[in-house]
């Protein structure tokens, strides 16, 4: 697709069928989450127990597999250079620190105190 | 060379456009912000002493609901900036203002959701679940909120035909700001809302 | 010397004079002086403060102010200096010089960059207007919960402080992306990001630092708001809340902000050091390097502020190893300052001092710090008149010591006049000795036991003789800085006849009249080196001619706006009107027409022309 508009592009420009799959694809792994929320909840849901003490991290890793797919494509960071990449991740690492940092701390202190 | 000032095709060191890093910039600074709200609700999170606790008033299913529109819109902005590029005003104009309606029903879904549960006893203050929890989802909506005002001033302007292609950029910045909110969105859901 | 650019024809087309072209005024250089002179008067309104808490710890069981007060002074004294002396000076330089040095005619965004300046203004005035009622605040510059709590501090003393902040903060982040950009995005061409200068890289890193560490505080200060204001209790034990959490809040913003304080400082050293030494900077590669990774461990360090709160034996040592590990960096940049130096044909001019000056102080700031680190040390250093050693070192024989060096050093660059050198030498050698009287007695008295914050003293403890020397060093201080007024006034009324390279300098600021016309370069240059000026200069044998004035013909700049003045005024009135909570009066609508007139100023801002 040609744009004259004056940013330099990467050369892989996601279609608009692209576009499409992702959004359905972010829809199931919203349907996912709190289907597993569901199954952790409700004692009749099947694998009950398992997604119980495991619900923390899938719905960690379904929500960074949406994050990642907005990220990346509806707002273009696959196609367009490294330097806006960098400029994301670098504050999600330094916010990860400092949520984990903090629930960390503060769970130690009320052990403490 | 020197007398290009802000030509539609700026000679900038690395070839984006000037607004487009600052947003980016703009973005990154705004992930510590969310971040420090979101660990916020974390450490406080069982720390109620008193009160309505989550389980007792979220409805999950209308703010599933709300989650869902609130990721179409990003793709709705998606279409309507690949119609600005194109010149398809048309394209533009009906995605945009789908993007727009979707934003305001996710607005007035939160606004919804704050009257119920402070009919069902949590106000700001009632305990720690309903400060850490208003002011993280308020802030939200607040930003959710400042990006209806923002994309309802560009579609004002595509309908006046004032968005040709060499001015995307513009809706450009716009969505990547919307996009940003909803992906802070797609964090506060399962943490806030499926987390228990 | 040549004849200066003024003799002919100077400036872009419209010469621009008068209040309302400095109200509207986007010009990076009048951006940079507006910050300058306004920091200095705060700087002064800081100075005061700490003049009038020596005098009353001078000699002990005095009352030449009361407790109540004393804690308005001190905490003003820490706010004015941090946020509104060093910060603001900082961007003064940040201003004038980041264009300069990459070769670009103006900052990414003007008109924000106007915004910054005037919601900075604002925020001083609003914060220091505390003053007219008695109510400054009083809870120290880091206010403390619970003791900001509505219940320990029902006054409007904390709002004032909170709302200050707050405004302020806005104006930090606007600049912050502003320059970012700018650096990023508008590099002359050649000038890869390693052949930047150094002030330039240590700006940008710095730049990142405001970006990343503001926010935390913006949310910090909102749920003191909240507390004080609408009922929450995020900080106050009787609701559930932890004022444990305010000071990691707090301090995951702090410990970033004292590298915001001083890598602008490493940047200015970097840059006075080679010019005065005749000699390149020793280790280009790994200043850069050092730099950054000061400014990423600073993230790291935090609740080394925190060992007497009782974390525990994990969290002290994880924060003892990263605040002994950020020393290894900051010790490859003293080693490569002396590097510089070493072997160099050293001009003793007035920056030149400021800055070996610099360096000397800063080793021993550096050096009370590691101290510091180990939490057995600091628990019994902490709170006494140790830590006020330490960072005195750091932000005053560190930050104002390297800012000064910096005015000696681009004064003639700004106002196209060289400061006098012997009135220059009279403050360096004021200054020093009356820095190091007024705060090296402080780590004896704090390792004596004097504690911080206190508003006098009992006889017989043994803090006298040093409570008397330190006050007489402050007062020398004070001398010193009415010796630089006076320079800086008589050199106002000489001639503008400083020349375009007077230092000889390696960097593109150097290449152009001074003062520089509004457009800053007749031809962008490009850039081959990490010292451009000095190529230039060896490619023509040693001797440059005074660059050729231009017209400013053909070179489009930006047009003045008034909008970013109003948009900073319906911000402020919006963030005031909360501290009318408790009002008779529906606060409320304040709070709108501050809004109103921010969203006219915004909307009106987007839709001009930006020229």
């Amino acid at each position: 697709m040609s744009s004259p508009t004056a940013h330099a592009e990467g050369h892989t420009h996601p279609t608009a069928g692209t576009y499409v799959k992702i959004a359905v694809v972010l829809f199931v792994l919203t349907a996912l989450e709190v289907l597993a929320y569901e199954m952790a909840h409700r004692p009749t849901m099947p694998l009950h127990e398992l997604i119980g003490a495991t619900l923390i991290p899938v719905l960690i890793v379904l929500s960074a597999a949406k994050f990642a797919l907005v990220a990346m494509f509806y707002m273009h960071l696959k196609s367009d250079g490294k330097l806006l990449t960098s400029l994301f991740v670098f504050p999600i690492i330094i916010a990860v620190v400092v949520i984990v940092a903090l629930i960390v701390l503060m769970a130690y202190w009320e052990v403490l105190h | 060379m020197s007398t290009a000032a802000h030509a539609a095709h700026p000679e900038t060191t690395t070839g984006i456009d000037n607004r487009k890093v600052a947003i980016w910039a703009f973005i990154g600074s705004e992930c510590l912000f969310f971040a420090t709200l979101i660990s916020t609700y974390l450490v406080y999170k069982g720390k109620s002493i008193s009160g309505p606790m989550p389980a007792d008033i979220f409805e999950i299913p209308l703010v599933t609901f709300g989650t869902a529109v609130l990721l179409f819109s990003s793709f709705f902005v998606v279409l309507a900036l690949n119609g600005a590029q194109r010149g398809d005003r048309k394209k533009l104009i009906t995605w945009l203002s789908l993007t727009v309606l979707c934003g305001l029903f996710f607005v007035g879904m939160q606004v919804y959701e704050f009257q119920h549960f402070y009919h069902k006893g949590l106000g700001l203050g009632t305990n720690l679940f309903g400060s850490s929890f208003y002011v993280l989802t308020g802030f939200h909506g607040t930003h959710v909120t400042l990006g209806v005002i923002w994309l309802s001033t560009l579609l004002v302007q595509a309908i006046k035909g004032n968005i040709p292609p060499r001015k995307a950029l513009n809706l450009e910045i716009a969505a990547l700001y919307w996009h940003f909110v909803d992906v802070v969105w797609i964090v506060i859901f399962p943490v806030v809302y499926l987390m228990r | 010397m040549a004849t200066s650019a003024l003799d002919h024809a100077p400036h872009a087309p419209a010469e621009k004079t008068g209040l309302w072209s400095w109200l509207t005024t986007v010009d990076h250089k009048r951006i940079g002086i507006l910050y300058g002179a306004t920091a200095f008067i705060f700087f002064l309104l800081g100075g005061l403060e700490a003049l009038v808490i020596r005098l009353q710890l001078m000699k002990p069981d005095q009352q030449l102010v009361s407790p109540d007060f004393y804690n308005q002074l001190f905490t003003m004294h820490g706010t004015s200096m941090i946020f509104l002396a060093v910060m603001p000076l900082s961007a003064m330089f940040f201003n004038f010089f980041i264009p300069l040095q990459i070769g670009a005619r103006d900052v990414a965004f003007p008109r924000l960059n106007a915004f910054s300046y005037w919601v900075f203004l604002l925020g001083g005035l609003f914060i220091n207007s505390s003053f007219l009622i008695n109510a400054a605040p009083n809870a120290g510059w880091f206010g403390y919960a619970n003791l900001t709590s509505p219940q320990f501090s029902s006054g409007p003393n904390t709002d004032f402080w909170f709302l200050g902040l707050q405004i302020l903060g806005v104006a930090s982040i606007a600049a912050a992306v502003n320059f970012f950009v700018t650096i990023v995005n508008m590099r002359a061409p050649g000038m890869t990001l390693l052949r930047m200068p150094m002030f330039v890289w240590m700006s940008f890193i710095t730049q990142i630092l405001l970006l990343l560490a503001f926010p935390v505080i913006t949310v910090a200060l909102f749920y003191l708001m909240f507390d004080r204001h609408f009922g929450t209790h995020f900080f106050i034990p009787s609701g559930g809340g932890d004022p444990i959490l305010w000071q990691h809040l707090f301090w995951i913003f702090g410990h970033p902000e004292v590298y915001i304080l001083i890598l602008p400082a490493f940047g200015i050293i970097s840059e006075v050091l080679p010019v005065f030494s005749r000699k390149p900077l020793f280790g280009y590669t790994a200043m850069v390097f050092s730099g950054a990774f000061i400014a990423f461990l600073g993230f790291g360090v935090w609740s080394h502020h925190m060992f007497s709160t009782g974390m525990g034996p994990f969290a002290d040592a994880f924060f003892s190893l990263t605040t002994m590990l950020i020393a290894v960096p900051t010790g490859v940049k003293i080693f490569n300052w002396i590097g510089t130096i070493w072997g160099g044909s050293l001009q003793f001019k007035t920056a030149m001092y400021f800055a070996l000056g610099f360096i000397a102080m800063f080793i021993i700031g550096g050096l009370s710090g590691v101290m510091h680190s180990s939490p057995p040390a600091d628990l019994q250093q902490t709170d006494t008149y140790f830590v006020v050693a330490h960072f005195h070192y750091v932000l005053f024989g560190g930050s104002i010591f390297a800012l000064t060096a910096g005015a000696y050093y681009w004064w003639p660059k700004m106002f196209g006049r060289l400061l006098d050198e012997g009135l220059g030498k009279l403050h360096f050698w004021l200054m020093f000795l009356g820095f190091n009287l007024t705060f090296a007695p402080m780590h004896i008295l704090g390792l004596n036991g004097m504690p911080r914050r206190v508003y006098t003293y009992p006889e017989g403890l043994g803090f006298e003789f040093w409570n008397m020397v330190e006050t007489v060093g402050a007062f020398l201080i004070a001398i010193s800085m009415l010796v630089f007024m006076y320079n800086v006034w008589r050199t106002r009324r000489g001639p503008a006849t400083a020349g375009a390279d007077p230092w000889h300098g390696a960097t593109l600021e150097w290449a152009i009249p001074s003062p520089p016309p509004e457009f800053n370069f007749a031809e962008i240059p490009t850039v081959g080196s990490s010292t451009p000026q000095w190529d230039t200069r060896r490619a023509a044998g040693g001797q440059l001619p005074e660059p050729a004035p231009h017209s400013g013909e053909g070179i489009h700049m930006p047009n003045p706006s008034i909008k970013p003045l109003i948009t900073a005024v319906g911000m402020s009135i919006l963030m005031i009107s909360i501290m009318f909570t408790h009002a008779a009066w529906p606060w409320w609508a304040m709070t709108l027409a501050g809004l109103a007139v921010m969203l006219y100023g915004i909307f009106s801002w987007a839709f001009e022309p930006a020229g």
